[in-house]
């Protein structure tokens, strides 16, 4: 099996996880989750420096996501990657589980920041790369941004600093599925043009189809060879990818499938022919 | 020899620079207020001007305190812990980060920019948060070892600081234990708890009852969270009588932790001074102070109300 093969089986396990995840705890955030995967596995399976066994390496590659709703896609890779066994995805949610309902870095092996609340996750990014150039070292830093949260206020503080202190270490990626939990990005509040916005702010832009595995591999290596600013790559993704009657529907923001559903799900992503 | 906590602070950063390559300092443009210059200044690498934006400054410093910098966050204390609130809250408190939160200019005296630079409620908000300690120091000493014992103990701290010079109380022989109140005279008749600026006003004030002959216990409590309950039920079984004194809402700071202690502990008769529950009003220090009752005198006039003497 060839690398891209490789990752597509990979993205497509993870999807069955997420699915069973949020079936099992009957809560969560289906959409935002699977528009995420193909990205979360480019990033754990062929690009970042991480040692599973030893989560807290200092000189590891860090990631934060910033659109916390997605933790169950960030915890099916972290198992997957084997930070900690895929028996306890099915914990989710539960009390005392080490899978809070958005991430918590004091519960779950392999986190590196605790998000959840929006707008806060570039800010906590630009930390991590501001002491990585202060240490000289060489890790990168990757942040995962949903589109509903460039509303926040604090996602444009945090882009002037990250410009401002030419954090070329950094690579942000918009998980730009255009829905949020009232509806699209540009009834709700439009935050297009985003393209246009973060270059007036002082990055590198790149603008891909994030579920191309071929197109997200080529803009990550884009964004390593740019320097002197940080890079943006506006992934354009599907809400609910995977699972035909998830796909593009604001509905699936935040609910969980019934039994029906969920085999439904199942059913479609195990026919998918990788 | 009077100078302002926060210029304590200043000094005490690059002091602390020096000894720990960890610390690193984050200011919201007000570095020359907080002080944050003097760092600045001999360790330009190690300090970034966050510009204003304050919740990103937070967010920044937690980021920092994930790859092992100490970060000291600092800005007005109405932005750090208002305006940054659920930053400081979910990004620093929850996760247990190892950020230090300066807040200067805290409290009414930063004086004539009026209500709206007045943080009167940011101790009840910074003691709200779990796991995070809360330090208000009464001068410039206690605020040098504060900074200090912060930079060592592991965990999210509020510090706060003032923009006016207080008088000194204590010399180098001090010694700041965190966690633990300071007994600055013992007296049987009543027990004077006090916090921040108001520690001076506090000795001020034992030394007028004196001239009446009423014995007045003064007690520094500089660490709000966690707070020294042995010593609170310690003086108020001394006394009887307990009167909190502090420059902030009398709901949510010292004076209500020293409620919620003692009546679980040692239910006594308690008068809080404070920010009656109304905001602030431009004027010069000195002149709000008077005006609010943050004064000797009107620690006085409650030692002798809560004692019964006219």
């Amino acid at each position: 099996m060839n690398k891209k093969e490789n990752l597509k089986r990979i993205a497509k396990e993870i999807r069955l996880a997420i699915i069973n995840m949020i079936s099992e705890a009957a809560h969560g955030h289906p959409g935002g989750s699977l528009s995420c995967v193909d990205i979360l596995t480019t990033l754990y399976f062929d690009k970042m420096n991480v040692k599973p066994d030893n989560p807290k390496w200092e000189d590891r590659d860090r990631i934060v996501l910033s659109k916390g709703h997605a933790a169950p896609a960030l915890y099916a890779t972290l198992a997957k990657k084997g930070y900690f066994s895929e028996k306890i995805l099915s914990t989710l949610d539960k009390l005392g589980s080490i899978l809070q309902g958005h991430p918590d870095m004091k519960s779950t092996p392999g986190l590196d920041m605790t998000t959840g609340s929006l707008g806060q996750g570039l800010s906590a990014a630009n930390g991590m790369a501001l002491a990585g150039k202060l240490d000289k070292k060489g890790y990168r830093v990757y942040v995962i941004l949903g589109d509903g949260e460039l509303q926040e206020g604090q996602i444009w503080e945090a882009a002037m600093t990250a410009a401002h202190y030419k954090l070329d270490n950094l690579t942000a990626i918009l998980d730009f599925n255009g829905l949020q939990i009232d509806g699209p990005n540009r009834e709700v509040k439009n935050i297009e043009p985003v393209n246009e916005k973060f270059k007036a702010f002082g990055w590198h832009v790149i603008e891909i189809d994030g579920h191309d595995f071929d197109q997200i591999d080529k803009a990550i290596e884009e964004a390593k060879a740019t320097k002197g600013k940080p890079t943006l790559i506006i992934a354009h993704t599907i809400k609910g990818k995977g699972v035909s009657f998830m796909e593009n529907q604001v509905g699936w923001h935040g609910s969980a499938p019934n039994e029906e559903q969920r085999q439904k799900a199942i059913q479609e992503l195990e026919g998918s022919g990788v | 020899m009077a100078m302002a906590t926060r210029e304590a602070y200043g000094k005490a950063l690059v002091e602390l620079g020096a000894k720990n390559k960890d610390v690193v300092v984050l200011d919201a443009d007000l570095s020359k207020s907080t002080k944050t210059a003097d760092f600045q200044k001999v360790y330009p690498d190690r300090f970034f001007n966050m510009g204003i934006s304050e919740q990103d400054m937070m967010v920044t410093a937690a980021g920092l305190a994930t790859c092992g910098k100490i970060p000291f966050a600092s800005t007005f204390a109405i932005f750090a812990t208002g305006r940054a609130y659920e930053q400081v809250r979910n990004s620093i408190g929850y996760p247990h980060l190892n950020v230090k939160i300066a807040a200067t200019h805290a409290g009414i005296t930063v004086g004539e920019d009026g209500a709206t630079h007045q943080s009167i409620e940011d101790i009840s908000l910074m003691r709200g948060i779990p796991g995070m300690v809360v330090i208000n120091p009464a001068d410039a000493e206690e605020t040098r070892q504060a900074i200090f014992a912060a930079a060592e103990h592991y965990g999210p701290v509020y510090i706060r600081l003032g923009r006016m010079a207080v008088p000194d109380i204590h010399d180098q022989n001090y010694k700041f234990e965190l966690g633990k109140g300071e007994v600055i005279r013992e007296g049987k008749d009543v027990a004077i708890i006090a916090t921040g600026i108001m520690v001076a006003i506090a000795i001020e004030a034992a030394d007028k009852l004196k001239e009446e002959g009423i014995e007045a216990t003064v007690v520094n409590i500089h660490t709000i969270k966690p707070i020294d309950k042995d010593l609170i039920v310690e003086v108020a079984k001394k006394t009887g009588k307990v009167i909190t004194a502090e420059e902030h809402n009398i709901i949510g700071g010292l004076g209500s932790a020293v409620a919620e202690v003692l009546s679980e502990e040692y239910p006594v008769k308690i008068k809080r001074i404070g920010i009656k529950d109304q905001f602030g009003q431009s004027g010069s220090p000195k002149e709000l102070l008077k005006y609010y009752g943050l004064t000797a005198e009107g620690i006085v006039k409650n030692s002798k109300a809560i004692l019964k003497i006219s």
